[in-house]
Formats: structure tokens, sequence, C-alpha cells
């Protein structure tokens, strides 16, 4: 459900109509999210919370200590990582609702390798199990990019569908040939792996607190990916494609080509999550709940808004993903002082993505304004 | 009807001025229509035809000037007080309802004279009688989704005519047409004058302003820069007042000695998009130093012809020879590298990314090649030099090399698309529709540039509806009817009267050339 509703925004919101150049670029989204906040103010009241202590509490404990920010950052990173991946798939024009799968596929595959490989120390046993996540997130946004590039798929059904596969194949593994045998010995069953190896534990940045590694692997990853799209010839036909695929084929550019490289990009920045929440979580397993969203934390769909938020720049998702992540660890403190449900989180997020949305209109509005006054005299 | 004395003009527009931010759109104009006559407004794009006209409908008000309708001021501040003091006007862009009849189409709007009830019967009489008046064919009961462009057109006239129209401005009425279309419709705006009406035809094509008119107006930048009639001057007269200077509307020529064939299709077929054939067994030969130009009206096959030569379609059978490469099947980038430059036809769709700026645009081609790319990175440095020298060679007029493509004119873009096309040195070059919708002065820089392809010994070819365009480019003329040459001539043999028979399927009688 929450897939197909940012989907259908998704389409409104396209990449055409997307340049953060101008200072009203950046006004416009900024007071989205001030007017969302507002609406959300009105549903505190109704639940009988006073609003300016109830965001004070919120935002006071995601980002007003050390140790708040350091679990807003943790919280950030899937986040940030599938925000990527998306800002890259809708520049090359093509919809990428498929992150939970592709976070699913890179999980297990950084999981197996891990499994397989306990005794590699951490110095390149790391990096194996992020590339792995990479590879397998990868492999999983190929799958539709392809279906599409080649055969004319709609995107956006194909990794709908294949988060579902993801799952079920998930299950499978954890309950099957990948579960803990102390589990099957006790008889439990409960589908996890074993306690994965320690040499491939993300190492913690401070000391006592959660914030570790992936942090870093996740802003080294929006920056590469801004470079990526901006300074390298992959990036330019990527974003040629998106713009004008006609053009670009016809400048020799193969558009089936960036279109499946398009989702591939995405899909691993997602399987980098994936990997990052395994081997950066207190258990330091692979549990299944029996659906995706126990693992996710529904990241592959809330990176999509953290994307539309910053306007499909990598570098921008970085702020917007620490709003959100914020918003996450700030419901919960939320929840606790003024007794409303955390569900509002979930509606203040959802008014966040239809304001952010809705203004880019507005935004269009006001820049073509500017330029019809100054083409005024043009016939053609 | 309007008082039809010739003292005081029916419509005096006087020292008309409007400011938009940063530009004078309107500079002081003076301009008057008299009743029965065809009064031009003449001038580039960008020159203050369409300012001056919306003010005249009352989309903008004037800073500065007045108007007088029959010799007494007026305000016009909105279209509906236009309308309501008798002008209208024939947008380019057609005002209609596509799923209404034309009766209805004519009535949105008016009040009906049967209070809340439907009066549309009366409006289809009226119709009618204006229909057979003017000769307009214009049906009241047809949906206007059913008619065609002209007949469209005319529907827009009859709303007019029905709304007590006198003064009717007519906003680049042929862009739309046919040329048998336009033929027609010149007799209908005669006739609307002949009727006493004063009409006001904007237009910057050259001969159809002397084909009708009666009086012209040229503005350039906002300015008049000339008041004549089609009795005192030519197509260069006004071309020199539009654009500022002398302007040649055919490039100079010097002979070359033709070398090797370096294009060369053999017994071509390609299936349109309909799965219609689009061409039929088509042959053709151009050799090193020549420029070929292919005539006939669009929808003969010549989009297609020019697709399969550049590999963005696939022919069904036969043989394309690209400088000594079979490049039937393969594909546009191998296309390329073997020495084809392509100018197609819809710039902003297969052209150029309307959303890159102009660097960005002039290295789509080898954005992967060296110097613009190392290990995989753009190098900015040569991509900014490399497009300054372009802009600064093909006189694309930019603000800057970072300017967004889509924001620059018609000319400007497709001097852009020249730039990138020609500085790839190109053994074949094919340029479809090259100064379509182009002002006058980008179209004679284009012309000169692919006339100066001859000494470069490229082997060029020039798809073109403009039959001027074709004889004034090319050393061999062939003409295109159906997906198949119907024959080929010489530029110096050839005359209008024998390329326009072909052009409606004429075989030719004996082969020249």
């Amino acid at each position: 459900m929450t897939a197909l509703l940012i989907s259908f925004f998704s389409y409104r919101f396209h990449v055409k109509t997307t340049k953060t150049k101008s200072f009203i670029g950046l006004i416009i989204p900024l007071c989205a999210v001030l007017l969302a906040l507002a609406i959300g103010a009105i549903m505190l009241l109704s639940l009988g919370a006073n609003p300016i202590s109830g965001y004070a509490t919120m935002f006071g404990a995601a980002f007003g200590s050390v140790e708040g920010f350091s679990e807003t950052a943790v919280k950030s990173i899937p986040l940030l990582l599938v925000g990527v991946g998306i800002c890259i798939a809708f520049r090359a024009n093509v919809i990428n609702i498929g992150g939970e799968g592709q976070m699913v596929m890179g999980a297990l595959l950084a999981t197996a390798i891990a499994l397989a490989f306990p005794d590699i120390p951490s110095l390149l046993l790391i990096p194996m199990v992020l590339l792995a996540g990479a590879v397998g997130g990868a492999f999983w946004g190929a799958i539709a990019g392809a279906l599409k590039a080649y055969f004319n798929v709609s995107e956006i059904l194909s990794t709908i569908m294949l988060n579902i596969v993801a799952v079920q194949f998930m299950n499978f593994l954890l309950r099957g040939p990948m579960i803990d045998p102390a589990e099957i010995a006790r008889g439990t069953g409960i589908p996890q792996t074993m306690r994965l190896t320690e040499n491939a534990d993300l190492p913690i940045l401070i000391e006592g607190m959660r914030m570790h590694l992936g942090v870093v692997v996740a802003l080294f990853v929006a920056v590469a990916a801004y470079i990526l799209l901006w300074r390298t010839a992959m990036g330019f036909r990527l974003r040629s494609v998106g713009y004008n695929p006609h053009a670009s084929r016809y400048a020799g550019i193969s558009v089936p080509k960036n279109v499946t490289s398009a989702l591939a990009f995405s899909g691993a920045m997602a399987g980098i999550a994936g990997a990052i929440l395994v081997f950066g979580s207190e258990s330091h397993r692979m549990v299944t709940d029996g659906g995706s969203t126990g693992f996710t934390g529904s990241a592959g769909f809330n990176g999509i808004v953290v994307a539309l938020l910053a306007g499909l720049h990598p570098l921008w998702s970085i702020p917007s993903a620490l709003l959100f992540g914020g918003m996450l660890v700030g419901a919960n403190a939320l929840q606790r002082a003024a007794q409303v449900p955390s569900a509002l989180i979930i509606a203040l997020n959802g008014l966040i993505v239809v304001f952010v949305v809705s203004s880019e209109y507005f935004k269009q509005r006001t820049l073509q304004a500017g330029r019809v006054e100054q083409e005024e005299d043009d016939d053609e | 009807m309007p008082s039809q004395s010739n003292a005081t003009p029916m419509l005096q527009m006087k020292g008309i001025t409007k400011r938009f931010p940063g530009v004078l759109a309107s500079d002081h104009v003076d301009f008057d229509v008299r009743a029965g006559e065809v009064h031009t407004l003449l001038g580039e794009n960008g020159a203050g035809k369409s300012t001056l006209m919306k003010i005249l409908y009352g989309l903008y008000q004037q800073d500065e000037g007045e108007i007088f309708l029959h010799g007494k001021p007026v305000k016009l501040t909105s279209p509906a007080n236009a309308i309501a003091h008798g002008i209208g006007m024939i947008h380019q862009h057609f005002m209609l309802v596509p799923t209404l009849t034309v009766a209805e189409n004519v009535s949105l709007g008016l009040k009906s004279s049967r209070g809340v009830l439907s009066d549309l019967k009366n409006v289809s009489k009226r119709i009618t009688e204006l229909s057979k008046a003017f000769g307009l064919h214009v049906y009241p009961d047809e949906y206007v989704w059913q008619l065609s462009v002209g007949e469209r057109q005319r529907v827009e006239i009859i709303k007019a005519l029905y709304r007590d129209a006198s003064i009717l401005i007519l906003d680049e009425p042929t862009a739309v047409l046919t040329p048998s279309e336009v033929d027609d419709i010149f007799v209908i705006f005669r006739k609307l004058a002949d009727d006493g009406r004063g009409l006001v035809f904007i237009s910057h094509k050259l001969k159809e302003v002397l084909d009708l008119s009666d009086r012209i107006t040229v503005l350039r930048h906002g300015k008049v820069t000339g008041y004549t009639t089609p009795a005192q001057s030519d197509r260069h007269d006004l071309a020199h007042l539009m654009v500022g200077r002398a302007v040649k509307l055919a490039p100079d020529k010097e002979y070359v000695e033709t070398g090797e064939s370096l294009l060369s299709i053999k017994d071509l077929y390609v299936t349109g998009d309909r799965g219609r054939q689009a061409v039929q067994g088509l042959s053709l030969e151009v050799k090193s130093g020549e420029i070929l130009g292919i005539a006939g009206i669009s929808g003969n096959g010549q989009r297609e012809l020019a697709e399969a030569i550049a590999g963005l379609r696939t022919p069904q059978s036969g043989k394309i020879t690209i400088a000594h490469h079979d490049t039937t099947f393969s594909k546009p980038g191998e296309i390329r590298e073997v020495g084809l430059s392509y100018v197609p036809e819809e710039r902003m769709k297969d052209g150029a990314v309307g959303e890159f700026d102009v660097k960005e645009n002039m290295i789509l081609l080898n954005h992967n090649k060296a110097p613009f790319c190392k290990n995989g990175f753009l190098n900015f440095r040569h991509i900014r030099q490399h497009s300054e020298e372009l802009v600064k060679e093909y006189a694309v007029k930019t603000p800057s090399i970072d300017s967004t493509t889509k924001n620059l004119s018609g000319g400007n873009i497709q001097k852009l698309i020249m730039a990138r096309e020609l500085s790839a040195n190109p053994k074949v070059l094919l340029a479809s529709q090259p100064t379509r919708g182009v002002d006058i002065g980008a179209a004679e820089y284009i012309h000169e540039r692919i006339s100066q392809q001859r000494q470069r010994g490229t082997a060029s070819v020039v798809i073109s509806e403009d039959l001027d365009e074709v004889m004034a480019l090319s050393d061999r003329i062939a003409v295109m009817f159906d997906g198949k040459i119907m024959g080929i001539v010489a530029q110096k043999d050839a005359t209008r009267e024998s390329i326009g028979l072909m052009m409606t399927g004429e075989q030719q009688q004996e082969s020249v050339a």
C-alpha cells in the first residue's frame, strides 16, 4: 500500500521537473516540511498533547544530545543509502520501488559470505561483506532494469513484485539452509542465522554508543554517487538517457544498458544498506519475522521520500535522511512523553511527502513565471 | 460595417511602448489599419509583433502610447473588452474544444438569446450564413476533433466573425498549413478585407507577406524599421529590414570537383511507424564534395529514410554504405564512428537534450572520448574550452555555456547542433529540415555552413520541405514521393514546375544528371 502511494507520487515527481540550482529550489521544500509539521501540530492538539513541547521532545531526543544524534545517525544510514540509490534511478528516469527487496538480497548475500568465511580478518572481511551486499542488491535491481530495458516491463510493477520474491527467498534461507544450527538442536526453530563472526562486526565509532562504521560508509556512498552523476561519463549517460532517450540513442548512447545499470546502481546502494543493517545490528545476525519491514524498517520505501525531499540530489539526501531518521528516533520519545501513538510519525512522514511533492508544482510555476517575463516576446 | 473612409483608419496605435524587466519589447511603435486592407506586421521571433498584438487584444497594457478605434481613444483592458470593440484574434494555437461541435465552440462564452435555454439553432444558422458568404466550408454540426488543421482554423475565423470582429489579427496563420491550404486561406482573407474589415497579418515568411499584403510594417527589437508595400520592395529588402543588414537568401556556391561516392543506398525498403512501407526500393548515390537535396511533401518517407541512414530505424532490406562501410544494420553509435553526422528533423526530440546545459550538449557524442573524458571521469576544463570555442565559431547566442539548452531560441539550438555535428568532421552529412522554424539570420548562417561542406569534401544530403531551400543549396535535387525517388535533376536544370510535378507523383520524363 505504502509502495503504491509512493509510486503514484513519484510519477508526478518526474525527473524533468528537478533542478535545485536556485534559491527558490531550496526554500520551497523547507516550507513544505514546515507546513507538514504545522498540520502535525494540529494532529497533536487533537490528541490532547501540547504540540510545542511535543516537537521539543521529539527533536530534542533526536538531535539534542550526542547519544540522541548517534541514534539518529544509525537510523539514517539505510534511509540515506536507499535515498541515494533512488536519486540515481530517478535521474535516469527509472522508478525504483524495490528498495526493500534489494536490501534483503544484499543482506542475504553479505550474510552468506560472513557465514562462509568467518576466519578472514576484519580489515578484509568488512569490505567483502559490504561488497557482497552491493552485488546482491545490484543483481536484484538489474533484473527489473533488464526487464524494463529489453522487454518493456514497467519497473514499478517488477520492482514491487521482486520485493515479495526476495522476502520469500529470505524466509526460505533463514528457515532452512542458513538457519542457526542451535535453533534446530533446541527445536525452537526461530528463523534466524547464528551469531555472525565478530570479524564482520562494524566497528563502533564512539565508545558506549551505537554509531558505527556504517555512518561513514553511507556518507562515502553519497559523495561517490554525486561524483558518479556529475563528474563521470557514466553519470553523463545516465542523466542523458533520463532526460531524453531519443537524443541519447541517436548520440550513440545505449538506452537499455543505461536503464539496466541505473537500477543496478540503485539496487547496489540498497544492498549495502541491507548488509549494514545485519552487521551493525545489536544481535549481529539476520532474523526474519516473515515480512521485509521487520528487517528493513521500511527504509526501502522511506528512502524514496528522502530522495524526493532532497530534490534527487545525493548530497542533499544527507540532511534529508537525518531529518527522517531523527523523526524515527523522536517518535519513540514523543510516545513516551506525551502518550501519543508513534503511528503519528508515519502520518507526519506522509504529510511531508504530500507537501514536498505538491510543492514541486509551485516551484515550477514560480521558476516558469520568472522565465516567461524574460521571454515574453518569443512567438514560438 | 465600419466606416470606409480612408481619412480615419479603423485602428491607430500611436507611440506604443511596453517594457519587460530588462527588455524594451515595444519601443514607440506606430501602427494603423484601414478598412479593406491587409496590413502585415513582419519581424523575426522576439521583434515585438506578439507584444504589440497582445496589447491590442487587451492581454497586456501599454506603458506609453494610445490606441484609437475609428478615431476615438480606447482603453483595452481585457480580451473580452477588445472583442466588444470588434477586435478578433486568430491564434496560432487554436483555442477550440475538440469534443464539442463547431456551433458549440462558437457559442462558448456568449450569452444565449433565449436566456438559460440554448439557442444553438440560431448559432448554427448564422454560422452557415457566414460560411457561405466567405466560402469557409464550415459546418456547424461537425465535431472539432474530426476536422483537419485547415478546417479548425476556419472555425476560428468563424468564431471571430460571429462576434462581429471588424479588425482581425491573424497570428502566423500559415504556420500549420500545407501550400495548397495557404492558397485557399489567402482567398478567404482577401474576401474578408474586401468586405470592409481590417486584417493584421503576422508572419515572418517573406513570400507570403508579398503575396497577401497591402502594406507592410517591419519590426526589429521592438522598433519599427520600415513601412513599405509589396510594390516597393522584394524579399531582399524585407529581409534587410528584418535583420538589419543585407541577407543572402541563397548561399554562395563554389564549384567543387566531386570525388568518390561516400554515401550509397541500394534498393532500400524501410517500414514506417504504422507498419506502412515508408521507403520502397530507394537507391541513391552521393559523392564527396556535393550536396544532394531531397525535396518532397513531408510524409513521403523522408523521415524514415533519414532514420534508416542514421541507424535509428532498422531497414527491411537493401544496403546502405557510408564511406565504404556497410552500415545497413549498424547501431547509431557505430555509424557515427564511420563518419556520419546527422542534424535531425526534430531538434528538441532527437538533436539535443533540452534539460542539459549548452556544454553538455556539445559533448553529447564524444563525452566518453579524450580529452573530454579520462578514465571515466569528465574533464571539465577541456569540455568548457571546447564548448566556448564552438559557441564562438558557430555564433550560438547563449548567455553562457552553462545555460539550459531548452531556454535558447530554435535558431540557436539548431546552431548548437550544427556546431556539434560539423565539428566531428563528417564524411557524410545528413541534415533534415535544417532551418524549419529558424529565424532568417540563423537560416542564412546554417545554409552557409552546409554549403561550405563542399570544400571539405563531405557528401551532404539535405532533406527539406522548403523547395526554395533545396534549390538554393543543392547541386542535384532528388524528389521523393511515396517512398520512392521520382527523379533526380541537376540544380541548373531544375525548375519549380518540373520539381513540383514530381512532388505530386509524376515520374521524371528524361533522366538528366
